[in-house]
């Protein structure tokens, strides 16, 4: 029981400090007293008593001082004191304390803010079982296309992951996962909703070792074309099913087909990312034809390692399989080799170079701002330098006189610091909002590691703004300023050295830091100033996909589109009006590999031309101001069985028919048509994205009948004034013709140019349709937000 | 020549827990009573018996409180805690100890 007596007198000590005080000086006056009666009884008077009982007594300072230091914490009393100096000497300076405390407060807070994103992206582990062992297996070109980013991971074909799963045994399992969209509607006539969507193999949750919060996984036997299970994400089912369990074993409509819930994913599985709303198997979506494509590249396979087999191993073994489907299928756009990269940096994609260059930008600003404050400190320190030599003269040592500046840029640090964490919890929220190609964006907020992390930087920080100003205005130079002849405080030889010093480090990095961004500012600026290829004021912009299940003839789409452009056309307000499958600027849409016949035929293995592909009806060139170089735009009679025409942009017809009139002669689209299609017109270049390279693009005509897979519309309506404005009216059309029909992404073209910008770092992602935010349209009352947004 | 008050901490704590043996006593009283006992050999220090006694209440060996003393005034009486008469022991039988061996050393010459 003795540590707990021990205990409760540090504690009252620690509390009852100035009681214990008074009560000391009284025990001791109470002995002095003492003293001189015993003096007096021997006969001394009371004066001589008195001074006799204080001599013996001794120095009743130290007395004190010594019996102080048994009741311990006195180094907390001696910080306690430096603290309450500094606070003083801060508050009698207060624009210094304020400039120090606001630097410093900036400089922490966007530390923390990228440290916190940093960490949510790049070090904060999967929810997924061993993580580490899980690797992502892509298809690699080996020819010209390696050196372009995109094609260095090239996203999988279905044969060529079945192949992988069955023929190699390095890994313990593989799955793959494609991304999808559907159109949510619910048995009773609830709104309609684009979600975006995801299908994977059967096994793929079990490799992830996720298990489902309700419900089930999918089975072998529900992994087959037109499947019609569904498992919910978390957010879907909270935000639309209200969280209720009962939704398992019942029926939700996807694309207007009844699809089972079989289970619903846990609250903390966001992948591939926090927008997915819905999974279905792999094959639910395929067909089996689709299936047996060496070059319908579009999934994304996750592998898990065995522990026996090493990386290397696992991969060439596939990279084997994969290499045989290439000398196979050598007239196609089979790769050659495979890639692998570890999940973790596949989900970071290319946003782990811009985030680590940015940390090392604001790890930067951080050094300036502590140089600045050391500075400031310096400069200060010459001001105090009588005080501190008399103190030191008094007796004070150096290494107390050092902690108290150093508590003062301390105190100024920590209370940056508060205010940095509190800048940065704003500014995590909105960074992780704005930066929409971050991965997992729902997963960044502050937590305890970020604290902890700052306060170290907190410290970091303090000691190195204080402590060279401390040991330089303490150093034996310092007493200089008690002798007579130097009455100037300018300061030492030393200090000017020091703050010069510093200064010149300072300046240096702050250069550094101003080219580097000023390098940044103009490439955005030049990005900024990109020509698209086509006019984009005033342009309203929305697309819409519409359900196979309803939609199941060409005839059926075609009389969709066909009426919807008829109504477009008519509204008042309306100037122009383009549909197509994908605007210029909006995303990669899709590509396709082609031949042409009136050329030699290219040699086996040689690379094939390889084009975007976009459907694009009559009015879309003269409605976006894309210009007419070359032949003719599609006319209405270019479809059903007239529809093996094409129009390419100017950049197919430079580099694959140089020096020679391109109309006339015909493009052979494998995945297509084995006749080919008759090329009419060459129009100008469009970007598929901006600060990306023109790419050569081939247009087929709308109604062609001829979609293969893409049911996905984008629209584009150029207005006489606000296209924003002419946002309901349009979609009131839409709806008119099928209340049941979602609209998205409801922008302006320049408002589609700008998030192309922002998400300039983003990997592109193979898929036919472009999936961001979703705004349904209700078919009775819009709501004004709803629209905007 | 050493003055007779040149006390070796450890000893310094010994005296004043065997003086509080038998009652509670403050200080002034506690330097009285090792002088007398010593035959006014051992004279302790106020510089050296304050923090002494300050480090013992810490140590949790002797516990204080403040009563009204002989002359009336208020005084600050300290008394042996269960721990601290356990502590006299140790010390007791460690000074018996280490003065017997060192008789032995210094009688030898």
């Amino acid at each position: 029981m003795r540590w707990f007596e021990q205990l409760r007198m540090r504690i009252l000590m620690l509390f009852r400090r100035r009681r214990a005080s008074a009560r000391l000086d009284d025990e001791l006056s109470f002995h002095v007293e003492r003293q001189i009666a015993e003096n007096i009884a021997a006969g001394m008077n009371a004066e001589e008593a008195r001074y006799s009982a204080l001599r013996t007594f001794g120095n009743p300072t130290l007395l004190r001082e010594q019996s102080r230091a048994s009741w311990g914490w006195n180094g907390f009393e001696s910080l306690m004191r430096d603290l309450r100096y500094s606070a003083r000497t801060l508050r009698r300076t207060p624009t210094f304390s304020l400039m120090a405390i606001l630097v410093i407060a900036l400089c922490i807070g966007a530390a923390t803010s990228l440290f916190t994103i940093l960490r949510s992206v790049l070090l904060k582990p999967l929810p997924f079982r061993d993580p580490s062992q899980l690797i992502m297996v892509y298809e690699h070109f080996r020819g010209d296309w390696a050196n372009q980013d995109s094609f260095n991971y090239n996203v999988v074909s279905p044969a060529d992951y079945y192949d992988w799963r069955a023929q190699t045994h390095g890994f313990q399992d593989m799955a793959a996962w494609r991304w999808w969209q559907f159109n949510l509607t619910g048995e009773r006539d609830e709104l309609p909703e684009v979600v975006p969507a995801a299908a994977g193999t059967w096994n793929f949750f079990p490799l992830l070792g996720v298990q489902p919060a309700f419900g089930r996984t999918f089975t072998e036997s529900e992994d087959h074309p037109g499947s019609n299970v569904v498992m919910l994400t978390w957010s879907v089912f909270e935000r639309r099913f209200a969280g209720d369990p009962s939704i398992v074993g019942r029926q939700i409509h996807l694309d207007g087909k009844p699809c089972t819930v079989v289970g619903v994913l846990p609250k903390d599985f966001a992948y591939p990312d926090a927008t997915v709303q819905v999974w279905v198997p792999y094959q639910a979506v395929a067909s089996p034809e689709e299936l047996r494509h060496h070059d319908w590249h579009g999934s994304h396979v996750i592998a898990r390692l065995l522990r026996t087999v090493s990386l290397a191993s696992a991969v060439s073994q596939v990279e084997a399989v994969q290499y045989r489907e290439h000398m196979q299928n050598l007239n196609a756009p089979v790769a050659e080799d495979v890639a692998p990269r570890a999940i973790t940096d596949d989900l970071a994609k290319d946003v782990k170079k811009p985030l680590i260059l940015l940390m090392c930008a604001v790890a930067c600003m951080l050094f300036i701002g502590c140089l600045n404050v050391a500075n400031l400190l310096v400069a200060r320190g010459a001001a105090r330098q009588k005080e501190v030599a008399i103190r030191g003269a008094l007796g004070a040592q150096r290494l107390t006189l050092v902690r108290e500046q150093l508590t003062e840029s301390l105190l100024i640090c920590f209370v940056g610091g508060a205010g940095g964490v509190l800048l940065s919890l704003a500014a995590t929220r909105w960074l992780a909002h704005a930066w929409k190609d971050l991965p997992s964006a729902q997963d960044i907020h502050v937590d305890g590691v970020v604290l902890v992390f700052a306060c170290a930087l907190v410290f970091a920080a303090a000691l190195l703004a204080g402590l060279l100003p401390a040991i330089s205005s303490t150093g034996k130079a310092a007493f200089a300023a008690l002798q007579a002849s130097s009455r100037t405080t300018g300061g030492s030889l030393s200090r000017t050295t020091l703050r010069k010093t510093l200064l010149t480090i300072e300046i240096g990095v702050t250069v550094m830091l101003l080219i580097s961004a000023g390098l940044l500012l103009k490439s955005f600026v030049r990005l900024r100033s990109t020509d698209v290829g086509c006019s984009t004021d005033n342009v309203l912009t929305m697309s819409f996909s519409l359900p196979k299940g309803k939609y199941d003839k060409p005839e059926k789409v075609n009389a969709f589109n066909q009426s919807l452009l008829e109504r477009l056309r008519a509204l008042p307000g309306v100037r122009a009006v383009a549909l197509g499958s994908t605007l210029p600027g909006n995303s990669w849409g899709g590509d396709d590999v082609f031949t042409i016949p009136e050329h030699p035929p290219i040699k086996p293995g040689a690379e094939l031309p390889d084009a975007l592909n976009r459907l694009a009806d009559p009015g879309y060139f003269t409605a976006l101001g894309i210009p007419l170089l070359q032949g003719r735009f599609f006319t209405m009679q270019d479809r059903d069985d007239h529809a093996n025409k094409v129009i390419i942009s100017y950049q197919l017809a430079r580099q694959y028919f140089p020096g020679e009139n391109p109309i006339g002669r015909h493009l052979v689209v494998s995945a297509k048509d084995k006749e080919g299609f008759e090329i009419v017109g060459v129009v100008g270049d469009t970007l598929w994205q901006v600060g990306q390279p023109t790419k050569a693009i081939m247009y087929f005509p709308l109604f062609s009948g001829n979609f293969e897979n893409n049911f996905g519309f984008s629209l584009a309506v150029r207005t006489v004034s606000d296209p924003l404005a002419m946002s309901v009216p349009v979609q009131k059309q839409i709806a008119e013709l099928d209340p049941q029909l979602p609209v998205s992404d409801v922008l302006t073209f320049a408002q589609v140019i700008g998030d192309s910008l922002a998400t300039r770092v983003s990997a592109r992602r193979s898929s036919w349709h472009s999936r961001r935010s979703l705004c349904c349209l209700p078919p009775l009352g819009f709501t004004e937000s709803c629209l905007i947004w | 020549m050493g003055k007779p008050s040149d006390l070796v901490q450890g000893t310094l704590d010994l005296l004043i827990l065997k003086t509080l043996l038998p009652e509670q006593m403050h200080g002034w009283a506690i330097a009285k009573r090792i002088q007398q006992l010593s035959g006014e050999v051992l004279q302790v220090q106020q510089g050296s018996l304050y923090p002494a006694l300050h480090r013992l209440e810490q140590q949790g060996w002797i516990k204080a409180k403040w009563a009204e003393s002989e002359t009336g005034r208020q005084a600050k009486f300290y008394s042996l805690t269960a721990a601290g008469r356990a502590q006299l022991e140790k010390e007791t039988a460690n000074w018996n100890r280490l003065s017997a061996a060192i008789n032995l050393v210094v009688s030898e010459a």
